[in-house]
This record gives C-alpha cells, sequence and structure tokens, in this order.
C-alpha cells in the first residue's frame, strides 16, 4: 500500500525557526558579524601599532579629506535609506520599501564609484601599497571595507530585485532585515576608519 | 516572525546628529592643536559616538533582547584586549629596543 503524502514548501517558514527566541536567520549574521567585529579589530589595532610606534606623515597631506567626507555623508545617508527601506516594509508600504531599497543600492553603488576614483587618482600621483607602510596600512584596511561594500551592493541588488519580485511582504521580510543588520555594520566600520585613517 | 515589535526611533533624529558629529570630526581634525594625542582622542571619541547610535538605532541593538548584547558585547571587549596589548607594545618598555619605536620601522 502506498502513502501518498503531500508535500508542501513554505518559503517562509525558515524564517520562524529559532530556539533562542531569536530567528536562526537573524542569530547567524549577529555571530558573522562578531567574527567581523575581530576582523576590523585586527586591521585597526596592528594600523594603530604601526601608527604611534613608528614616524607617519600627515593622512591629511595625502588624501583628500573633503571627497571622503562627502562618500562618508553618501554612506551615512545609504544606512539611513535602508532602515528607512525596513520600517516602510514593516508598516505595509512596499512601494516606498522599494523606493528607499533603490536608493540605498544608489547610495552603496555610489560610494563605491568614489572609492575607484579616489583609488586611481592616488595611484596616479604614485601613492600606492608598496610606497611606504602608510600606503600598504591604507589600501589594506580600505580595501577590505570596500570589498564589503561591494558585498553589500550586490546583497541590496538581490533583496530589491526578490522585493520586486514580490517575495517579501509585511509580515515575512526577514531577508531584508538581515541584510540592514550587515549594511549598518559596514556603515559602523566605516565610521571608525574614516576618523582613524584619515583625520588623525 | 521576523523580529520582536518595538517602538520606531525617529531615524531622521540619529541621521541629523551622525551629519552634525560628522562636521564636528572634521572641524576638530582641521583646527590646530599642540598635542597630537588632544586631536586623537577628540576625533576617536566623536567617532565612537557615532558608532554606538548606528548600533543601537539602526541595528536596533537597543530594542533587542540582551543576549545580543551580550553576544555583541563580549566580542568589543575581546577586541579592546587585542588593541590594548598592541598599544601596551608601544608604551611598556621592552628590553633591548627604544620606547615608542617598531623595530625595523624608518621613517616615511
Amino acid at each position: 500500500m502506498e502513502h501518498a503524502e503531500a508535500i508542501t514548501f513554505d518559503p517562509h517558514a525558515e524564517e520562524d525557526r529559532t530556539t533562542t527566541g531569536i530567528p536562526h536567520d537573524k542569530m547567524g549574521m549577529w555571530v558573522f558579524l562578531c567574527s567581523e567585529v575581530m576582523f576590523f579589530t585586527g586591521l585597526i589595532g596592528s594600523y594603530l601599532v604601526l601608527r604611534y610606534g613608528s614616524v607617519w606623515p600627515k593622512p591629511m597631506e595625502t588624501l583628500n579629506i573633503w571627497l571622503t567626507a562627502a562618500n562618508t555623508f553618501i554612506l551615512i545617508c545609504s544606512s539611513v535609506t535602508m532602515v528607512k527601506a525596513l520600517e516602510w516594509i514593516q508598516r505595509g508600504n512596499i512601494a516606498k520599501a522599494k523606493l528607499f531599497m533603490c536608493l540605498t543600492l544608489l547610495g552603496g553603488s555610489i560610494f563605491l564609484s568614489v572609492q575607484v576614483y579616489e583609488y586611481r587618482h592616488l595611484l596616479h600621483e604614485g601613492f600606492n601599497p608598496r610606497v611606504s607602510l602608510f600606503g600598504s596600512t591604507f589600501y589594506t584596511m580600505t580595501g577590505f571595507h570596500g570589498f564589503h561594500v561591494f558585498c553589500g551592493v550586490v546583497c541590496i541588488a538581490f533583496c530589491t530585485g526578490k522585493l520586486f519580485l514580490g517575495k517579501y511582504t509585511q509580515e515575512h521580510h526577514l531577508g531584508i532585515e538581515t541584510l540592514g543588520l550587515y549594511w549598518h555594520f559596514v556603515d559602523l566600520v566605516w565610521i571608525l576608519l574614516f576618523a582613524i585613517v584619515y583625520l588623525i | 516572525m521576523t523580529s520582536d515589535t518595538h517602538q520606531i526611533p525617529n531615524y531622521m533624529a540619529i541621521f541629523w546628529w551622525l551629519l552634525g558629529l560628522t562636521i564636528g570630526e572634521i572641524g576638530w581634525a582641521i583646527i590646530p592643536h599642540h598635542s597630537e594625542l588632544v586631536l586623537a582622542a577628540g576625533i576617536v571619541g566623536l567617532a565612537i559616538i557615532k558608532a554606538v547610535l548606528v548600533a543601537l538605532y539602526f541595528m536596533h541593538l537597543k530594542f533587542e533582547r540582551r543576549t545580543m548584547g551580550i553576544l555583541f558585547a563580549s566580542t568589543l571587549i575581546l577586541g579592546a584586549i587585542l588593541v590594548s596589548v598592541g598599544i601596551g607594545e608601544l608604551v611598556l618598555p621592552r628590553p633591548g629596543y627604544p620606547r615608542g619605536v617598531v623595530h625595523g620601522q624608518t621613517a616615511e
């Protein structure tokens, strides 16, 4: 005798799974972000030891502070648009959520473009990773951060596409919330990098 | 289920704070200081305030369960220890090496 069982797949069921009171996806992102904290702490800590352990040039004489300040402003704006996208989807206004996700994608893309422009300009002027310890630490730290921004932009593009396809609703939007955590973390790291690498 | 319901903070207020603190940072950086320590302390202090605002309100850490706060704080403590040990290498005297100089590193 055969037992025919109806196998149904609910894509949102995964979101509801939890053993800690916090959805697994979200907990996983937090654990990942904790490992990222250690990663960037290692970079920043090494930079500080090298920075104050040797004679160091003034960053303002080499780097364009105003351009990077404007870029910092753009990244902060993109963090605000990300959190507004989450707010609107939680309120059930999908149209506004789409708008703010697109603005976040735009902000992240502009940030990356400006960073590429900055790199090209600095390399053209002869400031490359081999020229000095400052050069190598500068490109390592901002390069790794830029890679994180790039990954974030790709993920935002993916989630925005899913949002336009109607995969996220007022009740089920854990993907956007989890991605938002990552994006805000990238913003948080840049706030520290901008202060430590560019301003001090 | 996505997250616990909580009061939605005024994100625009946080944005204006972040903008104001960024302007403050740049202002602090461009005005002349007698001591590099004063310059660094001011800028790092403002940056930490900005980072805390982002973590508390944009990442909703203020409204999350205590587990999250403990998880995140534990890594920050480990990170602080890591940086402190590195800074200690500079501050504490080491036999054979002059204080505050990373051996093998020369001036730019």
